[in-house]
């Protein structure tokens, strides 16, 4: 989806994946995208509600949103350049 | 003269924290690096156990980049390790541990990984004597050596005992401002770390690879006897460190769930095995793993998952068993009273 400034919105499912390769997936994803991007992450291991914040801290992308959800853990990331 | 820049290799725990400040604090750009090999001791088990949601869970490599303030790098190194751990060429540690060849690899892969990003050489928190398989003094230059690494592998905690490397005799650190540790004790390090005021860091112990467990190299050296090769995917090593593991015949194993977390992770490979649930009683999800599974194999299974569930005690339990195809059939059996359940059978 490509939005009026020109982000898109992209989406990456890491169900039944443990840690850390939700994190590595989410790393090689944002690798992809462009600044002001936004992904929206799912993910199924407790250990992202930590892990996921603290890669986004670490390479300064910024997290606009994190919620649990019938065993879900979703985040919503915007890439930062 | 620019400022030069450093990979460090992050695994979590004090020592790479230490060496990574140790070398920060002489002015150098230091960025981390983590391999994920499968094997890395993550906390899997308590993410995927119900019982043990609420424990805090973190990635020690992430934490440990937080508090140094650096970027961590975390490549997935799974598939090329393999053959580090099918046939690793300097042999085992006392489990199926290939520390040895371990080592030169990720320092091979941080080499690749400076001459890809502009960096200027490579820093690890290996201290002489510390492990016996890959941290003795013999080791140094093999690592250094076999990972193409040479001089520009610095290890800052026990540089004094070691020739002097590039970035020493360079000037880019100051030899004097590094150290001389060996041995096994910890005290050197506990003792840096308070002058840093690191107070919470990670202590893991034997390790932060699975292959170091016990228990869990006898799980891998089963999977690879009965297969008959050595050949692994993710999946395989992931499901040893969940559920029980019986192996009552030689053709077949069973995995059962011990709880609702790992039940509900177990459904996950209802597409890759041939699984069984009890649905006269409440209880766990089962997979069979193996080849050649016979009508005796199943009633066996259905029985084994039947002494795992509510029912134990009862003089019959309804048992479902759906195969690959998503095909279902019910038995009705007689739980394994716990004594037909061999020790021998607990992988």
């Amino acid at each position: 989806m490509t939005g009026i400034y020109n982000m898109s919105t992209h989406q990456l499912d890491t169900q039944r994946l443990l840690c850390p390769l939700p994190v590595i997936r989410v790393q090689d994803k944002i690798k992809e995208l462009n600044n002001g991007d936004l992904l929206e992450v799912v993910c199924t291991d407790p250990g992202t509600m930590n892990d996921i914040p603290a890669w986004c801290r670490i390479n300064e992308h910024l997290l606009k949103e994190k919620k649990e959800q019938n065993h879900q853990y979703l985040f919503l990331i915007e890439v930062v350049r | 003269m620019t400022q030069k820049k450093a990979v460090s290799l992050i695994s979590g725990g004090l020592d790479s924290l230490l060496a990574t400040k140790v070398i920060q604090e002489q002015g150098i750009h230091v960025e981390g690096i983590n391999f994920f090999t499968g094997f890395c001791v993550e906390g899997h088990t308590h993410a995927i156990r119900k019982k043990d949601k609420q424990k805090q869970k973190r990635n020690n490599a992430l934490w440990v980049a937080e508090q140094l303030n650096i970027k961590l790098h975390i490549v997935d190194i799974v598939e090329e390790y393999k053959s580090i751990v099918m046939n690793p060429k300097h042999g085992y540690g006392a489990h199926l541990n290939p520390c040895l060849d371990c080592k030169i690899f990720m320092v091979k892969k941080a080499h690749e990984w400076i001459k890809e990003n502009n960096f200027d050489f490579i820093i690890t928190g290996e201290v002489i004597g510390q492990r016996p398989k890959s941290q003795r003094k013999e080791t140094m230059p093999v690592i250094s050596g076999k990972s193409g690494a040479g001089d520009l592998l610095l290890r800052p905690l026990c540089a004094k005992n070691l020739p002097a490397t590039r970035p020493e005799l360079e000037n880019w650190v100051d030899r004097e401002k590094l150290y001389d540790f060996s041995g096994r004790s910890r005290k050197p390090q506990m003792s840096l770390a308070e002058q840093f005021e690191l107070e919470d860091y990670a202590q893991p112990a034997g390790g932060c690879c699975f292959l170091t467990d016990e228990n869990y190299a006898s799980k891998l050296s089963d999977l690879w006897k009965f297969r008959g090769n050595r050949e692994y995917e993710l999946d395989d090593i992931i499901l040893l460190k969940i559920g029980r593991h019986i192996r009552p015949k030689p053709n077949f194993k069973v995995i059962v769930s011990r709880e609702e977390g790992e039940t509900r992770f177990l459904e996950g490979y209802k597409k890759q095995f041939i699984y069984l649930h009890s649905i006269s009683h409440k209880g766990p999800l089962t997979l069979i793993d193996g080849d050649e599974i016979s009508d005796e194999d199943l009633l066996l299974a259905a029985q084994i998952t039947a002494r795992f569930s509510q029912g134990r005690t009862a003089d019959q339990v309804t048992v479902e068993i759906i195969d690959k195809k998503q095909q279902s059939k019910e038995v009705t059996v007689k739980p394994c009273h716990p004594n037909d359940i061999l020790n021998d059978w607990y992988l």
